[in-house]
């Protein structure tokens, strides 16, 4: 099955997708921006601070999914020994990483006029704040280490324990007594605590975000592709 | 209308430099792997044309590097 994903076969596809993906990306997101800054109503308690969780909620979401897929694709390529697993998972991760800071940038500004903080050591902002750390150190893991087999094995270890991290983020509002509100969408449920007015825009906006996390990743991933082919000439 | 989407209620500041810190990362991170893209495409070109000639014909019969290079003349 997983000779449909070899590199040499999705290259061709891979290599040409970026310039459309980009397009889409310019479009969605000026659409969004418009929906998220002028069309959607302000919240009756939060005013116009309630825009940030346009760009704070997708980037937080986008983040939380990169990692379970690094984790997953750490597992795949244990079980299924399959190298380009790790390549996909090295040319997720960075963009991944930025959605993570953007979260918790956005997040610190949102604090602001809602708590009447910039940071709390909350079980919510911590867990994300240690999110990053894995992240960090899953990008580290692939500078430092030199040897294929050894990168391969160090991120997976990474990707893994800090798939742990995530149930964590994802109920800790449950779980403990915090300064962030609990979850407003449930995927899982057809009950929602926000209103269409913005969960339009909030969708179109998570759209956007996953659209530019597509395309860094097409790019990153040609970019490591090239990369191996170059030790390929050197091979010659 | 246009200073009530500046001001947004008194709390502009925030909003604007939420979005603003997101377009600029979204900025850089793009430009940073565009040029990580065209160096390494460019390093493969280079070392592409410093190969003798049954060596450039052993590397280009792999369909991936006639699409690298392709690539690499429109950078």
């Amino acid at each position: 099955m997983f000779k449909y994903f070899e590199p040499n076969k999705i290259f061709a596809i891979t290599s040409k997708a970026p310039k459309y993906v980009l397009f889409l990306f310019i479009v969605v997101l000026t659409i969004g921006l418009t929906e998220a800054l002028v069309l959607s109503p302000e919240d009756y308690k939060q005013s116009d601070a309630v825009r940030i969780m346009y760009v704070h909620v997708p980037a937080a979401w986008i983040s939380l999914g990169i990692f379970s897929s690094l984790a997953l694709l750490s597992i795949g390529s244990y079980v299924f020994k399959n190298k380009n697993f790790a390549l996909i998972g090295k040319s997720l991760a960075p963009s991944g990483f930025i959605f993570n800071i953007i979260a918790l940038v956005t997040g610190s500004i949102w604090g602001k006029p809602t708590w009447g903080t910039w940071w709390a050591w909350d079980a919510r902002i911590t867990s994300m704040l240690i999110l990053a750390l894995f992240y960090g150190m899953y990008l580290l893991a692939w500078r430092i280490y030199e040897d294929k087999v050894q990168v391969t094995k160090v991120t997976s270890l990474i990707a893994i324990l800090g798939v742990v991290n995530i149930p964590i983020i994802k109920f800790s509002v449950d779980w403990w007594n915090t300064l962030h509100q609990p979850a407003s969408i449930n995927i899982l449920s057809t009950s929602t605590a926000i209103h269409s007015s913005m969960l339009v825009p909030l969708g179109i906006m998570t759209a956007a975000f996953a659209l530019f996390s597509l395309l860094i990743f097409l790019m990153k991933y040609n970019t490591e592709l090239i990369k191996v082919k170059n030790k390929g000439l050197d091979r010659l | 209308m246009t200073n009530e989407i500046i001001s947004m209620n008194g709390y502009g500041t925030y909003v604007w430099s939420a979005f603003s810190f997101t377009l600029i990362s979204f900025t850089a991170l793009y430009f940073v792997t565009k040029l990580q893209l065209s160096k390494e495409q460019k390093r493969f070109a280079s070392k592409f044309g410093s190969l003798n000639s049954g060596k450039a014909r052993a590397a280009r019969s792999q369909n991936i590097n006639r699409v690298i290079l392709s690539n690499t003349s429109n950078i």
